[in-house]
């Protein structure tokens, strides 16, 4: 793992958490790019064990780990804060049948932001995800990282739960303008 | 009463298949796929000609689900046959997912779109495809290695020979308006869901 840190670069919290994902048994990564996923995506891509899986709209992800759910795989679904939009009636696949999902979301119109079209998903993300029965969970620091995906597996595939673990701007740090 | 127009300059062979004739001679034997069908007419069928079958996840909402599903699913069973069937108007609500799934491209993969031209579960409508939107060209744009538009019961033989080989493949069955087959089905998602695993898991 110490020569995809050094390849990929980027915060230990990020290989960390990928880490932890393979070793839940995570072998689905889907993802609409975002620069917060940027670890997520290229330890994915370079693992041939798993799926590395570009979506075109982030409710094609929600979909997709039902799909792999039915067939007894474990999946995550990358998006930013603005795909959440994008997943709403296709949550109720999620809902309706009852199956586990884990999204990992970048934030954006959040800590720090400075470009205004971001704030009126980024308000509302939480709210929405909570409005189609998902469960939301924030990362704010890099200590916060572990711990929280840890609980969000738990939560997902020990109880079944639909689980949202907002990765924060604090965290990520704002995009500069 | 007002009609749309057709796009101009889009030229195809009338659709003439009654679908309850050319579902069942395309997927002769559907107890041998894992099967994802969309809503509604898709479903309806497929659940008609399993008997409501546990290999087969009908839906019967989240509209543009079902490709993605099948793609997430034959990733997860390299091993099985998976069969993601829909109608035009569930395939067009998400046509991106048949870009990821062309990138993906698993060989255990078929996708069949029953192509009717209308929103069958809405009053009728004419969709895009009925006024000369080409699916199997989006199909073949978005890179599908096999494409076959089937508009005459004799190319039905093509289909299932395709659907017989290895590789992933894209068939669009136009047919014309009219109704599916239909049997009751369960419309409880966690209850399809469950018996879908326990059938594939063997518990």
């Amino acid at each position: 793992m110490s020569d995809a840190k050094a390849v990929i670069g980027g915060p230990d919290w990020a290989h960390d958490m990928y880490d932890l994902l393979r070793a839940e048994g995570v072998t689905q990564i889907c993802y609409v790019p975002d620069a917060g996923h940027r670890v997520m995506i290229d330890r994915s891509l370079a693992d041939p064990e798993v799926h590395s899986i570009p979506l075109t709209t982030e409710e094609e992800g929600v979909a997709l780990l039902a799909g792999a759910e039915l067939g007894g795989s474990k999946g995550v679904l990358l998006m930013q804060s603005s795909g959440v939009g994008n997943c709403i009636n296709m949550l109720s696949l999620t809902n309706g049948a009852r199956f586990p999902l884990l999204c990992l979301v970048s934030m954006r119109g959040d800590f720090g932001e400075g470009n205004p079209w971001q704030f009126p998903m980024g308000r509302a993300t939480r709210t929405v995800l909570e409005a189609m029965g998902v469960v939301v969970l924030k990362a704010e620091g890099p200590g916060d990282v572990i711990p929280t995906i840890q609980a969000a597996c738990t939560m997902v595939w020990g109880s079944g739960e639909a689980v949202a673990v907002l990765l924060g701007q604090r965290l990520l740090g704002a995009k500069k303008f | 009463m007002a009609q749309l127009k057709r796009i101009a300059g889009v030229n195809q062979p009338p659709a003439t298949l009654d679908r309850r004739e050319a579902v069942p001679a395309l997927i002769e034997r559907p107890a041998d796929w894992l099967v994802v069908a969309g809503l509604a007419g898709t479903a309806q069928e497929l659940c008609a000609m399993t008997d409501d079958g546990p290999n087969v996840f009908g839906l019967g909402g989240a509209m543009g689900a079902g490709p993605s599903m099948a793609l997430g699913l034959a990733l997860a069973q390299p091993g099985r046959r998976v069969l993601g069937i829909t109608g035009d108007g569930e395939l067009l609500m998400n046509i991106g997912a048949l870009g990821t799934i062309a990138l993906m491209a698993p060989a255990n993969l078929k996708i069949v779109c029953v192509d009717n031209g209308h929103y069958g579960e809405t009053g009728n409508q004419d969709s895009h495809t009925g006024l000369g939107v080409q699916l199997d060209r989006i199909a073949a744009g978005f890179g599908f290695p096999t494409v076959l538009a089937i508009n005459t019961m004799a190319e039905i033989d093509e289909g299932k020979r395709i659907l017989a080989a290895p590789g992933l493949a894209f068939i669009l069955l136009r047919v014309k308006d009219g109704p599916a087959l239909k049997k009751k089905r369960s419309l409880r998602p966690h209850v399809v869901r469950d018996r879908f695993r326990a059938a594939l898991s063997g518990t």
